[in-house]
């Protein structure tokens, strides 16, 4: 211990001119919680590379097959089987269709599928979810283990059954998913309107006369839209992903009518001699998977507010 | 925790029961009967081979029947498989499934589980970059066209593994490798998340401060409490594998459950695909049981007999 004593005069210090009302006025203009999360993901570089990616990728399916001059359905029995060229970007397949225009009818195909396949299941399981949530007691008794007893079955075989009694095509493939794809967010909703329910606002807002209709679609579940809208991004790579199985073992999207899916399915028949066949729908698969993937994960991180730092 | 195992196994079965009454149903309220398919049979030929199965009685008599058979353990004949039953599809073909599907779990877990662990204890830092990458990759590509490249590198081009079918260790190795990928990649990101989540909490101060080493904090405190996420993945994730993936099996052309899932449906055998489902559903059962028990075991703070 040093007895030495820094010297401080009085007039050192000076008083800083302060009200206590101006001391509480917000300088900076509010932030709402999804501009805060708009700001926190665009400044995620990968994410907004997933996000590119997909504007790309969708353009293409929108554009390419407009532009060229082959339909999907045309053969040129002549030219099969050709390599990528100038006149075929991605070569023929065993028709001498191009699979160019193909590629990209397919990308229509398969991104309709994905994004509704995720977008419908997700409404109906936040639906659901918040009836039961809210209401408990019977109601969610009766739903909890309707869904319990619905999970114990892989839900590739609902789909298939659906197919079966519905038909197949993309129109139909989304009626399956919506149909068995709900479960998982029902129940996630549920546990979190569990426990917003309990919270002051909701008493608040009850208090002041608010139905039941109003308490859940006006309070709850836009609180719980966070998570809700992160399992919908990540629901679209796993629905792509469904489809193109389907497609592949033959019983999603039927001929003529092509999906990557069903153009993998093509492709690794004739993989030995004409790996492009095959690669050229894989790489799509994989990259709009992997880019709608990166792009959830960076909306899960903006949107998490226990992730702030 | 007798009286609770009691009341679960009473849910367990009125769930199972549920089960099958309405695939029962919803089998049958499907157009078409399982002949229908094979365009050798005339009308009339369909209608006696419905007979010979018991199919033209009324659909409440053939439930009963059903279930009295399921109750003995019964699950009928195959409608597909002439003169196979339910039970012994079921029997030559769920061990090779879960043979490779134990293989692949043995493989996925314990470097999934490090991958998480090591990336969010060093967040931020080369390596976690490089687990995160690889993760989100893995559970990008999906196992079809992961199973065919693997199988054209390895087996076509390198020629130094079999290309497909079932007999020695050899030919296991690129049908493991194919499924444990996935399954590693996405315990990888639920381990990490969890991880991260646990690494934040005030009980890692405090065992920081009362000087337990970083060993111990890492396993008992870290690793127990972030288990608890991966556990509740664990009963479907290995309910699944085990039961066989159809595509890894047609790709290598492994004989094991998993074809038998789509096949069945898609040619309405009605007794096989109520036997699977059956199967599954009861194999599901019984795995999310032994994690809620594993719940109580990881964490003492969850209990299950209230």
């Amino acid at each position: 211990m040093s007895n030495m004593q820094i010297e401080l005069p009085k007039d050192a210090f000076s008083r800083v001119n302060t009200s206590s009302k101006e001391s509480e006025l917000i300088t900076r203009p509010g932030i709402t919680f999804w501009a805060d999360a708009r700001r926190r993901l665009m400044k995620n570089k990968v994410a907004m590379l997933g996000l590119a990616i997909i504007i790309i990728i969708t353009m293409l399916a929108i554009f390419a097959p407009v532009f060229s001059e082959y339909t999907y359905t045309k053969q040129d029995l002549a030219n099969t089987n050709a390599p990528p060229s100038r006149e075929h970007p991605f070569g023929t397949d065993s028709h001498g269709r191009d699979l160019w225009v193909r590629v990209w009818v397919g990308a229509r195909v398969s991104l309709a599928v994905g994004i509704f396949g995720s977008i419908i299941p997700g409404l109906i399981g936040i639906v659901i979810g918040g009836i039961s949530g809210y209401f408990g007691g019977k109601v969610d008794m009766i739903i909890m283990r309707f869904i319990d007893i619905v999970m114990c079955v892989p839900n590739m075989i609902y789909i298939i059954l659906i197919t079966i009694y519905i038909g197949t095509g993309p129109a139909a493939l989304v009626v399956a998913f919506a149909l068995t794809g709900w479960m998982g967010t029902a129940r996630s909703v549920r546990g979190m309107i569990l426990q917003l329910k309990e919270q002051e606002f909701v008493l608040a807002s009850r208090t002041l006369g608010a139905s039941p209709a109003n308490l859940i679609f006006q309070h709850l579940i836009p609180n719980t839209l966070g998570i809700v809208v992160v399992s919908m991004t990540m629901g679209v790579p796993s629905a792509i992903f469904q489809e193109a199985f389907l497609s592949f073992i033959g019983l999603g999207i039927q001929p003529p009518v092509p999906s990557w899916g069903q153009l993998a399915n093509l492709g690794i028949s004739v993989f030995r001699i004409y790996p492009s066949q095959l690669l050229i729908p894989a790489a799509l698969i994989s990259i709009t998977m992997l880019s709608f993937n990166l792009f959830g994960d960076g909306l899960r991180d903006a949107l998490d507010p226990k992730l702030r730092m | 925790m007798a009286k609770y195992i009691f009341k679960r196994l009473i849910i367990s079965i009125i769930t199972i029961w549920l089960l099958a009454t309405v695939s029962f149903f919803l089998l049958r309220a499907l157009p078409g009967n399982p002949f229908q398919t094979e365009k050798l049979l005339t009308v009339e030929m369909q209608e006696r081979m419905m007979a010979y199965y018991g199919l033209d009685r009324p659909l409440l008599e053939q439930y009963f029947t059903y279930m009295k058979n399921l109750l003995n353990g019964n699950m009928g004949y195959s409608l597909k498989y002439t003169n196979r039953t339910v039970n012994s599809i079921i029997a030559s073909t769920f061990p090779i499934s879960a043979d490779l599907g134990l293989r692949s779990l043995a493989v996925a877990l314990p470097i999934g589980l490090a991958l998480g662990v090591a990336s969010a204890r060093k967040r931020g830092k080369a390596i976690d970059y490089i687990c995160v990458v690889v993760a989100v990759i893995g559970v990008s590509i999906p196992s079809f066209i992961m199973g065919s490249f693997l199988q054209y590198a390895f087996a076509i081009k390198l020629k130094i593994l079999p290309v497909s079918q079932w007999e020695t260790t050899a030919h296991t190795v690129l049908p493991t490798v194919a499924l444990a990928l996935s399954l590693m990649a996405t315990l990888t990101r639920v381990m990490r998340a969890s991880m991260l989540e646990v690494v934040m909490q005030d009980y890692i101060k405090t065992a920081r401060a009362k000087g337990l080493s970083e060993g111990r904090i890492v396993w008992s405190h870290q690793i127990r409490n972030a288990l608890i996420p991966v556990l509740t993945m664990l009963g479907p994730m290995v309910t699944s594998v085990l039961m066989g993936t159809f595509v890894i099996e047609r790709i290598f052309a492994i004989p094991g459950l998993g074809q038998h899932f789509v096949n069945s449906i898609t040619g309405l055998d009605y007794t096989m695909t109520m036997g699977l489902t059956i199967f599954y559903g009861t194999f599901m059962v019984f795995a999310n049981f032994l994690v809620d028990i594993a719940y109580g075991i990881v964490d003492p703070r969850i209990r299950i007999t209230k």
